[in-house]
């Protein structure tokens, strides 16, 4: 692996990072260097990032707005160019408009961002449910609807990656679910707080011991989504990935179908339905 | 004392930082390869910072010095159970650094005891420097958080002892419960820190202005009403836990008008720059790198504050960037305004002018460097507090650790400017600043005797006149 050595080698270092691009960019997984969002792949995330582009532009003014006033202030009022300073310190009209003024940018900001809140919170008419159990540091998963198939979820170590797949993200069973269904999502813990958190549908929620959480999500593309525990959860908190498998609803179907018929012929040696030690790191 | 204890604690701290930097600048794990070490390093990093380097030198430091210097008192009163606090702090940050955890911090009721019964005769409450308003908010906060945090800290402690079962599941506990009662100290504690630097700088700006604060009213009640509002918004650090839709829309709401006193003080001190007669001497360029840091840091706030954005900002690396410009580096940015303001008064040597302002610049361009990228890095989807990170991330941590390097560089410049301001400063005047400087602690000798204001001093009738 990389050696202390690298810190001494900064281009070296850099260099690195462009050849291991990974086949599966652009699709769930930033880019080098990305300094924006993800593509967005549920409705959720598109009005997140709809709301941002708004709260972005108002946060930009702003910065601009107070820069501009320093940059002014620097020129016209350092002791040289203005050697008597003046004794104002009152100007109630002034300090009535920058109080009023935020609240209107604040309300502005406010009537969408309820919109998003309860647009975002739960879906009344879900077409199927997933259960979601966070575990000190893999995920397990259950589909009650498709017959109960329940596997874990476990990161796949650096040494044992094949060529394409993003280290830190891979794991051996990922998530299947079909695009263009409403998912309704049920999230708990079996020790301690864990977050289940997919960028890319603008989807994080903890996955608390003692409590159930509801949220979901409507993947609008096929394709690979990543994300990773967001909740600092022990040790191996960086090393339980998530992979979601967004695949068309004929092909999770079979998928479905198979894992049944694989349970049901005892032959779930690959989908284990009870707890799997704990990985060894 | 308080501030030689804090520069430990600062070494100590921005050691961590510098280590966990080093970590994370490239993928894989280099240094530290047991992940424990580095959530431990993480924690006490924070813990140092708030409670030995923050806390001790802008209350225990800078506030037990000016407070009864400002308001014409002889010292602070309780001067014993003072006394006993900084041997408590001491010891408390070697127990930290031996064990990495602990419960710390000044208890500072005597503050508010100082303020109200020893103030000079005339001057009134609203005649009180800013920068006393704001030891007085601050003390206010931390009366009523401390308590909370020492008694969730004991729930804690007998959960893992003693078999009780406050926030074990398993047990009947919840440790929602614990979230909650952590927050709900931790969102004031944040203003704690920051609310001794807004008076920090409304000094500052004012002296270099050679203007009085624009706004003085306004300005003071600004910082109470923050005070006050940051006790009801603790859930806003909770929006991914699972609270209910209509607790996470109040919170929204709460958070979100914060940033109007927040924004009031803003433009009161461009406002007081307005019009002034500036010189930027270093304490000035750290009151302006103050505001600087804290637009950023307060934009991005606005943008948290939302629940429907958090499920994309929360527990990234945007937050990380969020709350060290808005209130870690900025309350940096007080301290050494304050240093530099009032190392004169203090020492009765004056710090070289010229290695300040190298220093202010490479503080600067460092803490920029180290921190902005890190904003890219949270949208773009990178958890804090891991260890090692998916190899997307490589590159704008790798600039962020190198404006750790800069950073880490101009501290210990900080230290050498120290050293030199002890060895060789220039004597410093009573009052080095000239006619900006206004407040009571300017009208005695530099370094200040040890019993000030003996003969109390007739306040009526000058300062801002309300």
């Amino acid at each position: 692996m990389l050696k202390t050595m690298r810190f001494l080698a900064p281009a070296a270092a850099l260099g690195g990072v462009f050849t291991a691009r990974d086949a599966l960019a652009g699709q769930g997984l930033p880019k080098p260097w990305q300094m924006w969002f993800q593509e967005p792949a549920s409705p959720v995330m598109e009005r997140i990032m709809e709301f941002h582009d708004l709260v972005f532009a108002i946060e930009v003014a702003i910065v601009l707005l107070v820069l501009g006033i320093m940059a002014y202030i620097v020129v016209r009022f350092n002791h040289k160019a203005n050697p008597a300073p003046s004794k104002n310190t009152h100007n109630t009209l002034l300090e009535v408009i920058w109080t009023v003024i935020p609240i209107i940018i604040l309300v502005v900001i406010a009537v969408p961002s309820f919109k998003l809140l309860y647009f975002a919170d739960k879906i009344e008419k879900a077409d199927m449910t997933l259960k979601v159990i966070g575990n000190q540091w893999f995920w397990s998963y259950t589909y009650p609807d498709q017959g109960d198939i329940q596997f874990d979820s476990i990161i796949v170590a650096a040494e044992d990656l094949k060529p394409g797949q993003p280290r830190l993200l891979t794991v051996d069973n990922k998530v299947v679910l079909p695009v263009d269904t409403n998912i309704r999502l049920l999230f708990t813990s079996n020790d301690v707080i864990h977050n289940w958190a997919v960028p890319a549908f603008g989807l994080k929620l903890d996955a608390s011991p003692g409590r159930i959480n509801e949220s979901w999500v409507r993947i609008t593309s096929e394709g690979d989504y990543f994300g990773m525990c967001s909740e600092l959860c022990g040790v191996n908190h960086a090393f339980m990935p998530v992979h979601v498998q967004a695949v068309s609803k004929a092909k999770f179907a079979e998928w479905a179908a198979a894992q049944k018929k694989a349970a049901a012929g005892g032959r779930n040696d690959k989908f284990k339905v009870v707890q799997a030690e704990k990985p060894a790191r | 004392m308080y501030i030689v204890l804090s520069m430990v604690g600062a070494i100590l701290g921005g050691g961590m930082s510098f280590l966990i930097r080093l970590e994370l600048m490239d993928p894989g794990l280099q240094l530290l390869h047991d992940q424990q070490f580095y959530n431990v390093l993480v924690t006490a990093h924070g813990f140092l910072m708030v409670f030995f380097v923050v806390m001790p030198a802008m209350i225990g430091g800078f506030g037990n010095w000016f407070v009864p210097l400002m308001i014409g008192a002889p010292d602070m009163a309780f001067p014993r159970m003072n006394n006993i606090s900084f041997w408590l702090l001491a010891a408390a940050i070697l127990l930290m650094v031996i064990a990495a955890f602990t419960q710390g911090g000044p208890g500072t009721g005597w503050f508010i005891t100082t303020i109200f019964n020893m103030r000079a005769p005339g001057l009134t409450m609203h005649r009180m420097p800013l920068f006393v308003w704001a030891i007085l908010v601050t003390a206010f906060l931390l009366l009523l958080a401390i308590p909370v945090l020492a008694g969730a800290l004991t729930m804690l402690l007998t959960d893992r002892n003693f078999g009780t079962a406050f926030f074990k599941v398993a047990q009947g506990g919840d440790p929602i419960l614990w979230q909650h009662l952590f927050w709900f100290f931790g969102h004031p504690e944040v203003y704690i820190i920051i609310i001794p630097a807004f008076g920090i700088i409304s000094q500052v700006v004012s002296t270099f202005s050679k203007k009085p604060v624009f706004g003085y009213l306004g300005m003071a009640y600004a910082m109470v009403s923050i005070g006050f509002i940051g006790f009801i918004v603790w859930a806003h650090h909770m929006y991914t836990v699972g609270l209910n839709v209509d607790t996470r829309a109040y919170f929204i709401a709460a958070t979100m008008v914060i940033a109007v006193p927040t924004g009031i003080k803003i433009f009161s001190w461009l406002a007081t720059m307005w019009g002034g007669s500036i010189e930027f001497k270093t304490p000035m360029l750290f009151a302006i790198g103050f505001i600087w840091l804290f637009v950023m840091g307060g934009v991005t706030g606005v943008a948290l504050a939302n629940s429907g954005l958090d499920l994309a900002f929360h527990d990234t690396y945007f937050v990380v960037a969020h709350f060290h410009y808005v209130m870690a580096i900025a309350a940096v940015f007080g301290m050494f305004a304050a240093f530099y303001y009032w190392i004169g008064k203090m020492c009765g040597r004056q710090y070289s002018e010229v290695l300040g302002q190298i220093h202010f610049w490479l503080f600067f361009v460092g803490v920029n460097v180290l921190f902005f990228p890190q904003h890219f890095l949270g949208m773009a989807g990178m958890p804090r507090r891991i260890a090692d990170y998916p190899d997307v991330y490589h590159g704008w941590n790798y600039i962020s650790s190198i404006g750790s390097y800069i950073t880490t560089g101009a501290t210990l410049f900080f230290f050498f400017i120290v050293w030199r301001t002890f060895t060789a400063g220039e004597k410093a005047a009573a009052n080095p600043w000239g006619e900006g400087a206004t407040t009571l602690e300017w009208s005695v000798a530099s370094p200040a005797p040890f019993h000030t204001h003996e003969d109390l001093p007739d306040m009526t009738g000058t300062q801002p006149a309300e």
